[in-house]
Formats: structure tokens, C-alpha cells, sequence
């Protein structure tokens, strides 16, 4: 649309200093660039350990490689996120959080500390060093454009109430995966729990603010974030308060680490992450 | 000349074959037409899934098919969801009482984890899910999490789950109707090392049927 002469972008020159004088602006939803300069520091790590500080608001997503040995926080900082990740092997994505091996080789519905994401090759891709929530979950999958538009008359990608399962595509499709990779995911902060028939009852919080959970690569790993309403959220408004991301630098786990000696099953998989990564 | 294994079905029968134990299968199914799986000897896995033929990036989801239903448990009536939130079929009629879709394929990998090194050689349902995709152009990430026919795996109050002895038996049989064109991939599960075969992998017969009405348009609801 032109205004005319009262226009600050008619000439590229004015429109570079246009675009220039928006710099610095804050808003909720956005990345602390360089993350050294975190204004969330996770207690007892230093400033220059900081891999990624990012906020996600509703229908947020992102994706990233995090070497191995670093922990990811995730900070539900209203206490209504709903964050569905994806988990690859970062230096062969082909191999993949598995989540039906995840729950079937440790023998439990339950995600919380001690419980290891495992990948479709036998190996620990992340496990979980803390977490103060306990509600995820692991059977109820994302978002999807017909489920958003039946509950809130939109959910195409582009309107204000997208998908999970196209935020996890486009997060993927950023480190050169596609549709196909978009595997079975896991749902943090709102738990389902599975009845004796079968019944899943979804537990859609709010929660107390502030809950966080943090995950140790375990192997050189691409993650995959979206923070959108869970799928049986039953409430009409596209409700996901936002989630705080942080990453940071640690060292490998070490042999006597109490969530790699958990159970024969969690030490065997540590076993199979050690050997491949034997030079 | 009746076969028992028939009844129920509708009239035109398009395929029966008996997948060995052990081995995987696959077949173009088509909408409208009936797949039925029949547990011939009892207690035998069959790990199941579906691709839609006019764009295999579309397939079934396990995840999507718990959430649309709110239960993990496959019963009659249950409608087979794709990862586009589609359905790909139902459930017209089974003579178990559920079936599993939360326990995924065994691997030769996962197999280590669960049993030990000992197991790693062992056959397993993701080499011949790999080897029956193959056929088509896919790839081991077209694999998700699948259905497992006559497979029973509770899960307590306190979380703990796992697949535990069988409530199929002799005879016994699913009938899923296509809501699309779909290829149907089954590994008929080598598992030995847990009671999901009953320690012992035993053939299925699987049958495809139609009725005229079906390939007539009648079917395309």
C-alpha cells in the first residue's frame, strides 16, 4: 500500500533506516542472541556455558543440534505449555526417537527423571536428569489441521491457531528432514493417563508456573520443539502459555551416573551409545 | 463346500494366503473392500501397517488413532487414523477383545536392550517391515509406530506396562474395512524371547473380500 509523501519507505534508503530503528525490540516469544547474555541462567552454569535461550509462545516451534552431553531445560513459565518434541541422531538422522520402544523396554507409560528417550537403533538419545512436572505424554501425538479446525474453526499453518504436526514438519524440514521424518512424538507438561480399560484422560493443567524439566543429549542429537494446545485439550481457545528453552555446555555421563545404571535395560543402551562412539 | 473362515465376510473373496510364521506380507487393499487376518493357531503377533497408496507419506498413526478415540485398546469399531488425521479404515468386526497399538515392532536392536546380546541375531518385525517397504520405495523412516493384531499389553494403574500372555486363540480374526486405497504391510512377528507368540510363531491367514456393491461405487460412502 504507498501513503504518499508522508511515507518513512519510499526510497530504499529510508526504508533501510526503516527497518534498522526496529532493532532492539522485545517481545515475549524470541531468542536471546548471543545466549551468553541469558536472562534466565539455570543455577550453577556459567554465563559462557550457554548454547540457546528461546522463549516460544502459543503455536511456537523450533529445532537445533545439541552435541552431546548438553542439557536442555524447558521452563513452563504459566504452567499451561504443551511442548511435542521429535529426536533424531544429529549425525544420522535416519535413526530416531522411538517412542514405542521407549515406553515398551522400560517397561512404563511414565516419562519423569531416570527415564531415558530411546531411538529406534538401541540407543539412548536423551535422558531425564530433573524434572519437577511428572505430567507427559507419550501416547497422544500432535496437533493436526482437521483436530485444530474442528475445536477452534482454524488450524491451517498460517492462521493464529496452528498445528503441532505442521510446526514439527517445518522444524524439521529446517535441518533437511520432511514429512516422512515427522515420527511419533512426546508431549511435555500435560499428562494423559492410561485407564485399566484403556481410556486415556488427558490432565490439561493449568499448573503451577514455572515447572521445568531438563534432558541430557546422550548422543550428538537434533531436537525438535513445538508448543502448541494438546490434541484432546478439550477448552475452546487455542490455549499454550509459553515455554522457555535453555541449553547448555556438559560433560558426557559418566560410567557410575545413577540414570545409566538405573536398570539392566537403561545400561545396555548406554552401552550401545559407548560403542558407537568408540574411535 | 464351506470354509468357516469365510463367514461373515462379504461374498467375493479377492485373495487368501497364508503368511507364513515368521514371514512379512504385503497387498494393495482397496476402499471399501474387507482385509481380514485370522489367527489360525492362537496367540500370534501380527505387527501391522498402512501406507495410503496415492501418497505413501500419509500412513497410519498409532498416536493420532489413541487420540481420536481417547483408548489405546483396538475394538471393533475402532477407526484407523493416518498421521493427516484421515481415517484409513475400520474395525467392521473382531472376535478378540483388543488388540495393541503402544507396543511397537521388535528389532534386533531394541531386542539387546530388552534380552540381552545373545538376542541380536534374531530374526525380527523391522527387518521385514524394511524389506516389505523396500518394495515400494520406503525407507526405514516410513517406519512408525504400528498395530499389533492379537498382541495384549495392560497397562497398570502405577504406569508399569508390557506385553504379557495373549487373550486371542484358534481361529479367531480381525475384519478391517478401507475408508481409502491402502497398502496393508504385515511382518507376521519371530519374536521368542516374550508371550506375545506364545513363544512359538505360528502362520496367519489373511483373506481379502468384496461384494459387488463395493467395486460398483457403492462402497465410496
Amino acid at each position: 500500500m504507498t501513503t504518499g509523501g508522508s511515507s518513512r519507505t519510499a526510497d530504499p534508503k529510508s526504508a533501510r533506516e526503516h527497518a534498522r530503528a526496529m532493532a532492539g525490540t522485545r517481545v515475549e516469544a524470541m531468542p536471546t542472541v548471543p545466549a551468553q547474555a541469558a536472562a534466565d541462567l539455570p543455577e550453577g552454569v556459567r554465563a559462557d556455558a550457554m548454547l540457546w535461550e528461546e522463549t516460544l509462545g502459543a503455536g511456537g516451534y523450533a529445532s537445533r543440534k545439541l552435541a552431546r552431553g548438553t542439557r536442555l531445560r524447558l521452563i513452563d513459565l504459566q504452567g499451561d505449555a504443551c511442548v511435542s518434541m521429535l529426536a533424531f541422531n544429529a549425525d544420522q538422522p535416519i535413526e530416531r526417537l522411538n517412542v514405542a520402544d521407549t515406553l515398551k523396554v522400560q517397561w512404563t507409560a511414565n516419562l519423569q527423571a531416570g527415564r531415558l528417550l530411546l531411538s529406534d537403533m538401541g540407543r539412548v538419545l536423551m535422558s531425564i536428569v530433573e524434572d519437577e512436572a511428572r505430567t507427559h505424554d507419550a501416547f497422544c501425538g500432535p496437533s493436526n489441521q482437521r483436530s485444530n479446525e474442528r475445536r477452534y474453526g482454524q488450524g491451517a499453518n498460517w492462521t493464529d491457531r496452528p498445528n503441532a504436526q505442521h510446526r514439527l514438519l517445518l522444524g524439521a524440514a529446517k535441518v533437511g528432514l520432511g514429512a516422512r521424518d515427522v515420527h511419533p512424538c512426546i508431549n511435555w507438561f500435560k499428562a494423559v493417563q492410561i485407564g485399566a480399560d484403556g481410556t486415556t484422560t488427558l490432565h490439561a493443567g493449568p499448573f503451577a508456573p514455572r515447572r521445568s524439566l531438563t534432558l541430557r543429549a546422550e548422543m550428538n542429537v537434533i531436537v525438535v520443539l513445538a508448543n502448541c494446545p494438546h490434541v484432546l485439550d478439550p477448552r475452546p481457545e487455542y490455549t499454550a502459555t509459553p515455554v522457555r528453552i535453555s541449553a547448555w555446555r556438559g560433560p558426557v555421563t559418566a560410567p557410575e551416573d545413577p540414570v545409566r545404571t538405573a536398570s539392566p535395560e537403561a545400561l545396555r543402551a548406554f552401552l550401545n551409545v559407548e560403542e558407537y562412539f568408540l574411535r | 463346500m464351506t470354509d468357516s473362515a469365510l463367514a461373515g465376510l462379504p461374498k467375493d473373496l479377492l485373495l487368501d494366503e497364508i503368511v507364513p510364521a515368521r514371514a512379512p506380507w504385503d497387498h494393495l487393499v482397496r476402499e471399501g473392500e474387507t482385509l481380514r487376518i485370522l489367527d489360525l493357531h492362537g496367540n500370534q503377533a501380527v505387527d501391522f501397517l498402512l501406507y495410503a497408496a496415492h501418497d505413501d507419506s500419509e500412513r497410519y498413526s498409532a498416536q493420532n488413532t489413541i487420540a481420536a478415540q481417547q483408548n489405546i485398546f483396538l475394538r471393533t469399531g475402532t477407526v484407523l487414523m493416518s498421521n493427516q488425521g484421515r481415517p484409513m479404515a475400520q474395525i467392521v468386526a473382531t472376535t478378540v477383545a483388543y488388540h495393541d497399538t503402544i507396543g511397537g515392532a521388535c528389532s534386533c536392536e531394541s531386542n539387546t536392550l530388552r534380552y540381552g546380546y545373545h538376542t541380536k541375531a534374531q530374526h525380527a518385525c523391522v527387518e521385514n517391515f524394511l524389506l516389505a517397504n523396500a518394495r515400494y520405495g520406503r525407507t526405514k523412516r516410513d517406519i512408525v509406530s504400528n498395530i499389533n493384531w492379537f498382541m495384549n499389553v495392560p497397562v497398570e494403574a502405577d504406569g508399569t506396562l508390557g506385553i504379557v500372555d495373549g487373550i486371542s486363540a484358534p481361529g479367531l480374526y480381525v475384519d478391517l474395512r478401507m475408508h481409502m486405497d491402502v497398502i496393508a504391510v504385515i511382518s507376521n512377528c519371530p519374536q521368542i524371547n516374550n508371550p506375545c507368540n506364545g513363544f512359538n510363531p505360528t502362520a496367519v491367514r489373511v483373506l481379502i473380500a468384496s461384494s459387488e456393491d463395493v467395486r460398483m461405487g457403492a462402497g465410496r460412502a
